[in-house]
């Protein structure tokens, strides 16, 4: 069972990830060509990366709130209440400290009242998180006033659009972000509570695990997320945009956590796969968009493709992929 | 008195589930104009059996004899054409359909190919009136005590099959007012020929209704005899094992030497759930709980350790007040609980066996202070080896193990938090000859160790052998505690089986 670092690279994500590059390519031989323009790089791939992060982002926290074999709907909404809210105190002269710590505290409190929902009232989560996934952007179009905010600041602009060592800055923020939480949860026991929570809510109870005040801080985490997610978007604007800002954005962060491999039906998760997810579902957005294709095509090609990645991941398949390796296996631990 | 002619019959039915065997070799006969109470722990076999005689399972192998033919059930329809018709404990009725909807759906009577809701009205009435309601049948059913609905639904049993009705406990969310409205339904309908089934948990009222009591325990069939022939002991002797005789004078722990108080608990009890009860338990000590299910055994043990929080008393570890709300204040005191439902509240499927073991403990090392993988292998491999657990690596998920496997992997999960204080409940239920065997041993091994232990218990001869004392639950109250050469199966059953009204209050 102990798999090399080579193997492990080799999983139904990757491979689709570069069969989606690799077809993107083929459509659009100009898809890899990055320049350096500006102090910064250009080009397709970039343009992924860069694109991608908020969903990556998104998907960091969906990540941990799926394999407590929750779901959180919100979060789409918690962006746009994060960006009004970073826009409106921007606006009002506040220091950029102050605007983004404002932003991220709106969004752990949205998590906190989905986890308060779930945790101490039961609610299923699809239930409880769909309740701020409405009410979410009539907070953010009280907070604007109705209207969409735009601004200025160069420092908020910056964190949507500026980069850092010519990377995009959306990017590197999702980078460090999915590096700290893949740490956190792996060399600390968190993960194996989440994954314990998810399996069996009740055995973990049992067993001694906080299960209600850690359910509460995942989806805390969720919201904290979806802040970050929401200041980027808002930024990339210079913006807020109570109405569309993260649109449907929770569909594609779920979407990348289930193309990562993660069971909505919770236990075992990896953040690192959810993350590719939305990197494999940006590439498809990009590659669609580049090759020229009509715009129609998006959605069939992304299902087609979508669905291609899940039936590899299902169990039947793996069970006949796998057929010849688990015999093996067997042999070996009988001799 | 003439034999009456025997209706429904299966013989030799074996059944199981994946491997598991939940009925074997079971017979049972059903005579026209009999009430048939069919008895058992859960677990015993009842609901399978019952959903073999109407179609719901089909056996692994067995006949069915209907009026002395043999016959198939291939579903519960084809069972009610045959004449055999359920009323489940839940009505099985749509409660937003009008009563006479309820009694006709399906088969509604017809005019010009529309349904002809005059006659079926009037139909409904009648057929009511020979269970002696009278309602407006076109009300709502949902509108109707759950009485009334019961009797409706076996009203529309009746009128489908017509030879043999199954009732599955019934009663269970009956005042006593209506219990005897019910009887005397069943009463009618025995009159009238009919072969009923009686499956209920209340031996009061086996014995007001019953003619004929089967028996079953651990998916064999213990005894069928008629009612005139047994007492209450009788039957509570046989649902819990009919070994008690054998190991009646076999008592080997009535004079263990016991060390000093380590938990106590005082009027400790919480409302709804357990009366209040006190008790000691030392260092060295095994106290057993006898009781029926649903006697509260259970409850005791979830609040001894915090999975419910107490509302009345005081509990004390080492002659120190401390606070139970939480398992994990329980397991920072040194206590375990392997609890009864293994699947359920036990073991976490997906995750590997090691991840299993080391959970509880670290647990209470906190989120922070995480076990690496050696130190995880080390542990697990150190329990594995002590408790023989078989498994084909540490890291496979523990939901492929047998269930005396997944036991011994809760009970590692435990000792690995070295504690002082242990609750097993139903340490040796579902598991197979062999690891039961073990379990035992390893209860005797860890008390002689100087832990406290409270093992729940329905084999009998079991608590006799590993309990230093008794303690008796009975409809959520501790009843009795037995010591020393009062400790014998024969006394528990006893306990379990005494009257209320001979308790004083």
């Amino acid at each position: 069972m102990n798999r090399t670092g080579l193997s492990r690279l080799v999983n139904p994500q990757t491979v689709a990830l570069i069969g989606v590059l690799i077809f993107n390519w083929l459509l659009f031989p100009g898809f890899f060509n990055v320049t350096w323009q500006d102090g910064r790089f250009f080009g397709s791939v970039i343009d992924v990366i860069n694109r991608g992060a908020p969903v990556a982002i998104l998907a960091i926290g969906m990540t941990a709130v799926i394999a407590t074999k929750g779901v959180d709907l919100s979060v789409g909404a918690v962006m746009a209440v994060a960006g009004a809210v970073a826009a409106t105190f921007v606006e009002s002269g506040q220091p950029l400290a102050v605007v983004v710590g404002a932003a991220l505290l709106i969004g752990l409190v949205c998590g906190l009242w989905n986890g308060l929902l779930v945790a101490i009232f039961d609610i299923q989560p699809i239930i409880a998180t769909l309740v701020l996934m409405v009410a979410g952007r009539g907070i953010a179009q009280l907070i604007t006033e109705g209207s969409i905010v735009t601004f200025t600041d160069p420092g908020l602009i910056f964190i949507g659009t500026g980069s850092l060592a010519g990377i995009p800055m959306a990017a590197v923020i999702a980078a460090a972000l999915l590096l700290l939480v893949h740490l956190l949860v792996r060399k600390t026991a968190l993960g194996l509570f989440i994954e314990a929570v998810g399996v069996n809510r009740s055995a973990a109870t049992y067993a001694g695990l906080r299960s209600k005040a850690l359910l509460i801080a995942i989806y805390a985490f969720s919201g904290l997320c979806a802040a970050i997610a929401g200041i980027i978007a808002a930024a990339d604007i210079r913006g807020a945009d109570a109405n569309n800002a993260g649109l449907w954005l929770e569909l594609d962060a779920i979407l990348a956590v289930v193309i990562g491999g993660t069971s909505l039906l919770g236990g075992r998760f990896s953040i690192p796969l959810s993350v590719l997810g939305a990197v494999i579902i940006q590439a498809m957005n990009t590659g669609i968009l580049v090759s020229g294709f009509r715009p129609e095509f998006n959605l069939i090609v992304k299902a087609g493709v979508i669905i291609l990645i899940l039936v590899i991941q299902s169990p039947k398949a793996a069970m006949f992929f796998s057929f010849n390796k688990t015999s093996v296996r067997k042999g070996q631990t009988a001799s | 008195m003439p034999e009456p002619e025997i209706v429904l019959q299966a013989k030799g039915v074996c059944k199981s589930f994946a491997g598991i065997p939940a009925l074997n070799d079971v017979e049972i006969a059903l005579h026209a104009g009999e009430v048939h109470a069919l008895l058992g722990e859960n677990g015993a076999g009842k609901s399978t059996l019952i959903k073999i005689l109407t179609g719901a399972y089909r056996p692994d192998s067995g006949e069915i004899f209907l009026d002395g033919h043999p016959v198939k059930p291939r579903d519960t329809l084809h069972a009610q054409t045959l004449g055999i018709g359920t009323v489940y404990q839940e009505v099985n009725l749509l409660p937003n359909m009008t009563v006479s909807e309820n009694l006709f759906v399906g088969r509604q009577p017809t005019r010009f190919g529309l349904v002809d809701k005059k006659s079926m009205d009037s139909q409904s009435r009648e057929i009511l009136k020979k269970y002696g309601l009278e309602l407006d049948v076109r009300a709502d059913l949902g509108s109707y005590s759950v009485a009334v609905q019961q009797i409706v639904a076996i009203a529309r049993a009746v009128e489908l099959s017509g030879k043999v009705l199954v009732l599955d406990e019934p009663t269970a969310s009956l005042d006593r007012h209506e219990v005897d409205a019910l009887f005397d339904v069943v009463r009618g309908l025995k009159a009238r020929g009919m072969a009923i089934v009686f499956i209920t948990h209340f031996l009061d009222q086996v014995f007001e209704l019953a003619d004929q009591v089967t028996v079953l325990r651990n998916g064999s069939l213990v005894s069928s005899q008629t009612i005139p022939k047994l007492s209450r002991t009788d039957v509570v002797r046989m649902m819990l094992g009919k070994d008690v005789i054998t190991y009646g004078s076999a008592i080997a722990g009535g004079e263990r030497a016991t060390g000093d108080v380590l938990v106590k608990f005082e009027n400790f009890g919480l409302n709804g759930k357990v009366r209040p009860f006190g008790l000691e338990i030392r260092k060295g000590e095994v106290v057993g709980v006898a009781g029926l299910l649903g006697s509260g055994r259970t409850e005791i043990a979830r609040l001894m350790f915090g999975i419910d929080t107490a509302d009345v008393g005081q509990a004390t570890v080492d002659g120190k007040r401390v606070s139970l709300r939480h398992s994990s204040d329980a397991i920072s005191l040194g206590f375990g609980f392997c609890p009864e439902d293994r699947k359920a509240d036990g073991i976490l499927g997906d995750l590997s066996v090691r991840e299993n073991i080391i959970i509880a403990l670290q647990g209470s090392l906190g989120w922070h202070r995480a076990l690496n993988n050696d130190e995880q292998s080390e542990i697990a491999e150190k329990f594995i080896e002590a408790l023989d657990i078989r498994a084909a690596s540490t890291v496979m998920p523990v939901k492929f193990l047998s269930g005396g496997n997944q036991q011994k992997v809760i009970l590692a999960r435990w000792l690995a938090t070295d504690p002082r204080f242990l609750i097993l409940d139903e340490p040796t239920r579902g598991i197979d000859v062999g690891a039961h065997a073990e379990i035992v041993r390893m209860i005797n091994r860890l008390r002689d160790d100087g832990l406290a232990l409270v093992v729940i218990s329905s084999e009998l001869d079991e608590i006799v052998a590993y309990s230093s004392r008794v303690v008796v639950m009975r409809d959520r109250e501790m009843v009795a505690e037995l010591r020393g050469d009062l400790i014998s199966p024969a006394t528990i059953v006893q306990a379990i089986d005494a009257q209320p009204e001979s308790i004083p209050a």
